[in-house]
């Protein structure tokens, strides 16, 4: 089946190759060399206490995964769009309410209210310390298309469920989940959120991080390692796939609610039609109160799509983006390596400084190459989930609203008293000529 | 109940098999393509008896049933005479094309052309017209022989049937109602067709749709299936618009007669009291005789005497016209109230059926909904 996943020959080559990889490393490597892996450079430990739920090695961390699972302990909910409106401005803040029993935080109970751009702030902050895990995307800042109302009842719900979805995310990912900056966004009261976020790396020395960044770019990696290569082209294939799939579900929602518009008339018709008649009252009656079942049947049908489907679909679509910044992030870290790997063959003074400063350099590209090896097959995994998940949801919903519309006229066929019983509604209706034959034979 | 003259379709079996185009020049001697429709008959003893004799048959086109038809209109007026399937593809969704060459349209019209001949074959009244029979058997010379008949001169005038309308001072109570759900189911069944035209249009779109996910939701071959029995339901819908409009005809033509015998009396009416006013001398109402009269003098005992005898022949005709009409009146309400009794039975059993078998259809189509997305869940979970 073509247009559900992505070419599975594509898929799943590359996973397979990945994990077997990994678990060769897993094997390897031992716990002292792990500590120094993540302690040594600040960008991987957030600068903050190494805590005991801390992952502190691959295998640790996939374990951790399957814990997850039965083990959840930290529970977060978004709810309770308010609108404020200030001088300068009218914006919507949510209510987060956190429920864990984690250690790092000195409460079980959190509530706060946060706003879109705390979101985008944490999101910054989780890519900045993680250039090279996958973050959940989070909901567009701007609707391009259909809404104008930036308030619309649909948009804001829609938003509070992808935000919703982003923070669980979150804390589902076994690195991601101890994030200083992801403790204090879901703890903190607004002004001290607003105090920390005045924090960290000033202005100044940002701009040189996208500067540096956006030269590399320009520079390009010479020697992208093959197993990023099939990466990369997975993620464009994907990009594409995804993109089409949503463009599809996107036309199907909207043909459903066309066709749902028309349908409502429809059973009137015959209601209409049954006030002039005598003996076909009943049928005529019973044939719109069918259709007026349907119609509703179909009501929730297309509630579910532009509800699950929909969302489920175009969450991905987004995804694609963040999978190709997550690539473009690793390729600059190796870039930059690559550079001052190439200036210690150019230049004769500080060969000292220079090296250590490539072996810094290495670390962190070898850090952040495992982190995504490792990142990638746990995506990849939900992604599968998610979107299997999504589809079989879709499936099981639209047996049941033909399975309620099938019993809707059979009770019909039924209340009408007639011989004719599920079996023949496989034989072809009958033919008028046929029908007035038997109808002159009854005749006479 | 035996019927009398259901008999044709007892003896013969009546069927429209094929349709082909023809080319051929028109009564303006212009070149045009149409479209002939095979009729095919059989008796029905030889079928039965295992014999399997070849089925006379001739070619018609749709303008010969057509005329066949306003033949049976003129000759049977208080018939409720079976519809032809409609001349142009009306209540189209964009699917459908609204060509009279369309081979789709064509086959739908030849199905409606049998069922006409077979409700004709079916009916008492028309299945003993020789014009009819003559129709069925004898392809060459059929339309002289109708046109021989005359029954273009008996064709009443629109205008006189809507004079009628507006000027009949004693209706019957049971036409009246008649007539007015003869409307109400014209403009009913028009709705519904219409609604039911987008409906289809709609869900077409959305089958269409869902094939470009993939193969699995290729409902493809089905949808055609399914839109076919679709177009079937609303020709059966079709056919009692159609009806609807018959039996307007039918109350059109007793508000006629009825006009005519109230004309009638009125007329006699009016001669009497001439008569009487020119017997007693005395003038109850004005009239310009009484003004001249006055004017110009007294007549004539011999011109009275000669007016008071065409009088009195007037009113012998008079009074035999009345009769006459008040007889025609008479039969005509008691036939078709009769064709009334037969058409409302049929109509409920026809129409009754065609809810159920649409109710079967949508079985149909949830029977199929359930498989393909069955198909589709088991696929996913492969995933």
């Amino acid at each position: 089946m073509s247009g559900i996943t992505v070419d599975p020959a594509v898929s799943c080559a590359p996973a397979q190759e990945i994990s077997a990889d990994l678990s060769g490393q897993m094997l390897e490597l031992d716990e002292d060399d792990d500590l120094e892996v993540f302690s040594k450079d600040s960008t991987l430990s957030d600068g903050s206490l190494f805590n005991a739920s801390m992952p502190t090695s691959p295998a640790s961390m996939v374990n951790q995964l399957e814990e997850d699972v039965d083990t959840k302990d930290i529970f977060i909910t978004v709810d309770n769009p308010e609108s404020h409106v200030t001088a300068i401005e009218t914006f919507i803040t949510y209510r987060v309410l956190t429920k864990t029993t984690r250690s790092e935080f000195d409460l079980c109970e959190y509530e706060v209210r946060r706003r879109y751009q705390d979101f985008l702030w944490l999101k910054g902050k989780l890519e900045e310390a993680h250039p090279t895990l996958i973050v959940h995307p989070l909901p567009e800042k701007f609707v391009m298309k259909g809404m104008v109302e930036r308030f619309n009842d649909d948009f804001i719900e829609t938003r509070r469920k992808a935000l919703h979805k982003f923070l669980n995310r979150i804390a589902d990912h076994p690195i991601l989940s101890c994030s200083e900056d992801f403790k204090i966004f879901l703890t903190a009261q607004a002004w001290e959120l607003t105090s920390h976020k005045k924090q960290g790396p000033g202005f100044l020395s940002r701009m040189g991080d996208t500067v540096r960044a956006v030269a590399n770019t320009v520079r390009g990696v010479k020697n992208r390692p093959e197993e990023f290569a099939t990466i990369q082209e997975y993620v464009d294939t994907f990009a594409q796939k995804i993109t089409s799939l949503d463009r599809v579900t996107q036309r199907i929602l909207k043909e459903q609610k066309e066709y749902l518009e028309e349908l409502k008339e429809y059973g009137p018709a015959y209601t209409l039609w049954s006030g002039s008649e005598e003996e076909l009252v009943e049928p005529l009656k019973g044939v719109a109160g069918c259709i007026d079942r349907c119609c509703k049947e179909t009501e929730e049908q297309v509630n579910h799509l532009a509800e699950s489907l929909v969302p489920a679909l175009h969450e991905y679509v987004l995804c694609a983006e963040t999978l190709k910044a997550v690539l473009r992030r690793r390729d600059n870290i190796q870039a930059e390596y690559e550079t001052k790997n190439e200036t210690l063959a150019n230049k004769k003074a500080d060969r000292e400084a220079l090296k250590e400063e490539i072996e810094k350099l290495e670390d962190k590209m070898e850090c952040a190459n495992n982190a995504l090896k490792v990142d990638w097959s746990r995506w990849q995994r939900s992604m599968r989930e998610d979107v299997k998940t999504a589809f079989i949801h879709t499936a099981e919903k639209n047996v049941d609203y033909y399975e309620k519309c099938l019993a809707v006229w059979e009770s019909f066929l039924l209340s009408q008293g007639s011989g004719l019983d599920a079996e023949s509604s496989r034989e072809q209706p009958q033919a008028p000529e046929e029908m007035t034959k038997e109808v002159s034979l009854q005749a006479t | 109940m035996v019927e009398e003259g259901a008999h044709l379709v007892k003896k013969m079996e009546i069927c429209v098999a094929e349709a082909e185009k023809r080319m051929g020049k028109n009564s303006v001697n212009i070149q045009e393509t149409y479209t002939v429709y095979l009729i095919e008959t059989r008796p029905i003893d030889a079928v039965a008896e295992g014999q399997n004799p070849a089925p006379d048959s001739l070619w018609r086109r749709y303008s010969e049933f057509e005329l066949l038809r306003n033949y049976l209109l003129v000759t049977y007026p208080f018939v409720v005479v079976p519809p032809l399937p409609e001349k142009r593809a009306e209540f189209v969704w964009h699917k459908l094309s609204a060509d009279n060459m369309d081979p789709d349209f064509v086959e739908r019209r030849r199905v409606g052309l049998e069922n006409f001949l077979l409700r004709v074959a079916s009916h008492s009244v028309l299945s003993n017209d020789k014009i009819f029979y003559h129709f069925l058997k004898e392809e060459s010379g059929w339309k002289e022989v109708v046109f021989e008949t005359g029954f273009q001169a008996k064709a009443d005038s629109r205008l006189r049937a809507l004079n009628a309308t507006f000027r009949v001072k004693t209706p019957d109570k049971r036409f009246t109602e008649l007539k007015h759900y003869s409307d109400e189911l014209q403009s009913v069944t028009s709705q519904l067709l219409r609604v039911r035209a987008r409906v289809a249009d709609r869900l077409y779109g959305v089958y269409k749709v869902h094939g470009n996910y993939g193969r699995v939701f290729r409902y493809a071959s089905s949808i055609d299936d399914i839109l076919e029995e679709e177009e079937h339901y609303a020709d059966q819908l079709k056919e009692y618009l159609f009806y609807a409009e018959a039996l307007r005809a039918v109350c059109r033509k007793h508000e006629l007669m009825q006009y005519e015998l109230e004309t009638a009396v009125l007329d006699l009416t009016s001669k009497k009291q001439q008569r009487e006013e020119l017997a007693t001398g005395t003038v109850r109402t004005f009239s310009f005789k009484g003004m001249t009269t006055k004017l110009f003098g007294q007549e004539t005992q011999e011109q009275r005497e000669a007016k008071l005898q065409v009088l009195e022949e007037q009113i012998i005709e008079g009074e035999e016209l009345v009769k006459e009409k008040t007889v025609e009146c008479e039969e005509f309400v008691k036939n078709a109230w009769v064709d009334m009794e037969r058409f409302k039975e049929q109509k409920d059993r026809d129409l009754k059926e065609a809810l159920i078998n649409y109710a079967i259809m949508q079985i149909g189509v949830c029977k199929k909904g359930i498989q393909v997305w069955a198909n589709a869940k088991e696929c996913f979970s492969k995933m």
